[in-house]
């Protein structure tokens, strides 16, 4: 792949659901582009498109028609376990309410995606740590999400998404849970994320004070790109 | 990865304590019933073995009448001809491979002593008998070849009887009344206990043959006629021979059918122990089938267990799990659970048998194979009941897994 190529295409690409009368297009044709190393805010009203793009992107589904290609490589075609190897090797999720396993350590959880990568006990224990330094976590490693609060919480999850050193972070209303100021720690972490490790990022987001975080914010409505605008401040 | 896997259910186990010991309840019942009843059955095999070996091992019974044959009890047509002194002589005279050969007849007969009575088998025999059955002598003697010959009223009792008269003192030399005839007690038997079917073997009275036929039967007859094969002959060899010579004796024509038959108590020690290994084999299957009632209780609570722990799969799922990632999880954590269910049936199992074996007065006889083979059978138990909960687990799709609540 060249240099400056993009990362994810978006072309044409249509979702759909049901049948005849009842068929709705969550995505009525989309082309889009997303280069490596972009802070993508994604916007939009509920049913306008954006979740299902954002679990296109991911690749965790595939487009009804058209082409969505990631990394050069026509994901939407791929089958579940070739999906699950990429997502595995390039891609890290962050959701709204955490998701992490409960009653296991911080530590365990942030190891999980490297168990499937079949890496063995010490080595992921060490990359698991370093994760955890990376979102400010030492000394957390061993309580269990009962144990830590929202924001930290949202930092394990995001250290479990690092953890593999991926090439996309795809965010789905990370601070949705979160207050003010905690909201403001997770998005500077991403900010320092994007930055220094020159991670994708591509994030869900309802707050236009979040989006500001990001360089480029898409809004989605009615299954189509309504907006894609270049925020001057960030970049 | 399959270790891991493994730690990961033992921690799901551990997770949900009362629930994973109720669903273990069906493994751990179904295999503790097989492995009691395959234990205490093979026990009771063995029991019946020894008891019919006791009985006399190698050991030829001849009788008269014809052998019982499909067409119920022979010799009905018939007026059965006993076997005769002359029979057991041609036995003795001709028989090759015969370690002892002993007549013996018997009769329930009251036996008096001073005021105390007993209803005791009586049996006229000779010196052989106690050869042929393998039976022994605590003290005294057995009877000698004149006595035999002559008759004499001389005899052997076993502990039974002695218990009845004499308490714990010496009965040789006391005389005891046996059916209206005086019999000088010269030896005593070894006890041998009761057999499995209840009969007290102690409760025996033995005189010589002659003295037993004209004083208690009032007859000639031989009721039967006992031989023990040596050591290098066996019985099933041995019975053919048995059969000619009789054939000869009572001098029965080719075309007839023989009128005695000859038991081989190995075969009857065989096929009791076929009989009883049957109803074992049958008891187990019984137990068998709340193996599988266990199996169902797996497979329920694993179907739960991946509803509960859906938004778990679709975590896993999106962070790059493959569908047979999902799927070992699953059927790993089955298993152990089942495994878990066998391992603590065994040893109840084993506790119930050892139980049963000290109140059976059975020997206790765990069977290695047995035990494998229910260690083995529950782990299949727990793949076969945990692969469809586990494949419906590892199908989720992982955005509507996530979503779920």
């Amino acid at each position: 792949m060249a240099a400056g190529a993009p990362l994810i295409t978006f072309d044409k690409v249509w979702k759909s659901y049901g049948h005849g009368e009842a068929r709705v297009h969550a995505l009525a044709g989309v082309d889009l582009a997303i280069r490596r190393g972009e802070f993508v805010a994604i916007m939009g009203p509920s049913g306008s498109g954006k979740s299902t793009a954002m679990n296109i992107i991911g690749c965790l589904d595939t487009p009804t028609a058209g082409t969505y290609s990631f990394m050069g490589v026509d994901a939407g075609r791929l089958d579940r376990n070739r999906r699950a190897m990429l997502r595995n090797l390039y891609v890290g999720f962050v959701f709204q309410g955490y998701n992490l396993l409960a009653r296991t350590t911080a530590a365990e959880n942030v190891e999980l995606p490297l168990i499937y990568r079949g890496v063995a006990s010490r080595e992921r224990r060490d990359l698991a740590m370093q994760a955890l330094a990376q979102v400010g976590l030492v000394g957390r490693e061993h309580h269990t999400p009962a144990e830590l609060s929202g924001g930290q919480q949202q930092r394990v999850a995001i250290a479990r998404a690092i953890v593999t050193r991926p090439t996309l972070l795809v965010a789905d209303e990370p601070t949705g849970n979160l207050d003010t100021a905690r909201t403001h720690e997770i998005m500077e972490l991403l900010t320092k994320l994007n930055k220094e490790l020159g991670l994708t990022v591509t994030m869900v987001t309802h707050e236009a004070d979040v989006a500001d975080y990001a360089e480029r914010t898409i809004r989605f409505l009615d299954g189509h790109v309504a907006s894609d605008t270049v925020n001057v401040e960030v970049a | 990865m399959i270790w891991e896997t493994v730690r990961l259910s033992l921690r799901s186990i551990r997770r949900n304590v009362l629930r994973s010991f109720l669903t273990l309840l069906g493994i751990v019942i179904g295999v503790a019933a097989v492995i009691a009843m395959l234990t205490i059955g093979s026990g009771t095999t063995q029991k019946v073995k020894a008891d019919i070996s006791k009985l006399g091992s190698n050991l030829l019974v001849v009788r008269a009448g014809r052998p019982a044959g499909p067409g119920g009890p022979g010799g009905l047509d018939q007026v059965v001809r006993p076997l005769a002194e002359k029979d057991l002589a041609a036995l003795v005279a001709h028989l090759t491979g015969a370690r002892a050969i002993s007549p013996a007849s018997q009769k329930q007969v009251r036996v008096i002593f001073g005021t105390e009575s007993l209803t005791s088998g009586v049996t006229g025999t000779d010196s052989a008998y106690l050869d042929a059955r393998d039976w022994k002598l605590v003290s005294g003697r057995p009877f000698s070849d004149s006595e035999t010959r002559s008759g004499t009223g001389v005899c052997l009792i076993g502990e039974t009887v002695r218990q009845q008269f004499f308490g714990a003192g010496d009965p040789e030399g006391e005389i005891i009344r046996v059916n209206r005839t005086s019999c000088k007690i010269i030896g005593l038997l070894e006890p041998k206990g009761y057999t499995g079917f209840g009969q007290d073997q102690d409760n025996v009275v033995l005189m010589p043959l002659h003295a037993y036929q004209r004083r208690i039967a009032g007859n000639r007859d031989i009721d039967n006629i006992y031989i023990a094969a040596d050591d290098r002959t066996p019985t099933s060899e041995l019975q053919p021979r048995v059969e000619d010579i009789l054939r000869d004796a009572r001098r029965i024509t080719p075309d007839r059918e023989s009128d005695f038959g000859i038991r081989d108590m190995t075969q009857i020690a065989d096929a009791m122990a076929s009989a009883t290994t049957t109803m074992t084999g049958m008891l187990g299957a019984v137990a068998g089938v709340s193996l599988l009632v266990g199996g169902i209780g797996i497979m329920n609570i694993m179907l739960v267990s991946v509803t509960e722990r859906t938004r778990e799969i679709g975590i896993r799922l999106a962070i790059g799990a493959h569908e047979k990632h999902i799927l070992i999880q699953f059927l790993v954590e089955a298993t152990v659970l089942s495994l878990l269910g066998g391992i603590i049936g065994i040893l109840i199992g084993l506790a119930l048998a050892g139980l049963a074996s000290v109140t059976l007065t059975i020997p206790f006889a765990p069977s290695p194979a047995v035990i494998l083979l229910a260690v083995g059978f529950s782990a299949l138990i727990g793949m076969v009941f945990g692969f469809f909960p586990a494949l419906r687990g590892a199908r989720l799709d992982p955005i509507d897994a996530l979503r779920h609540e």
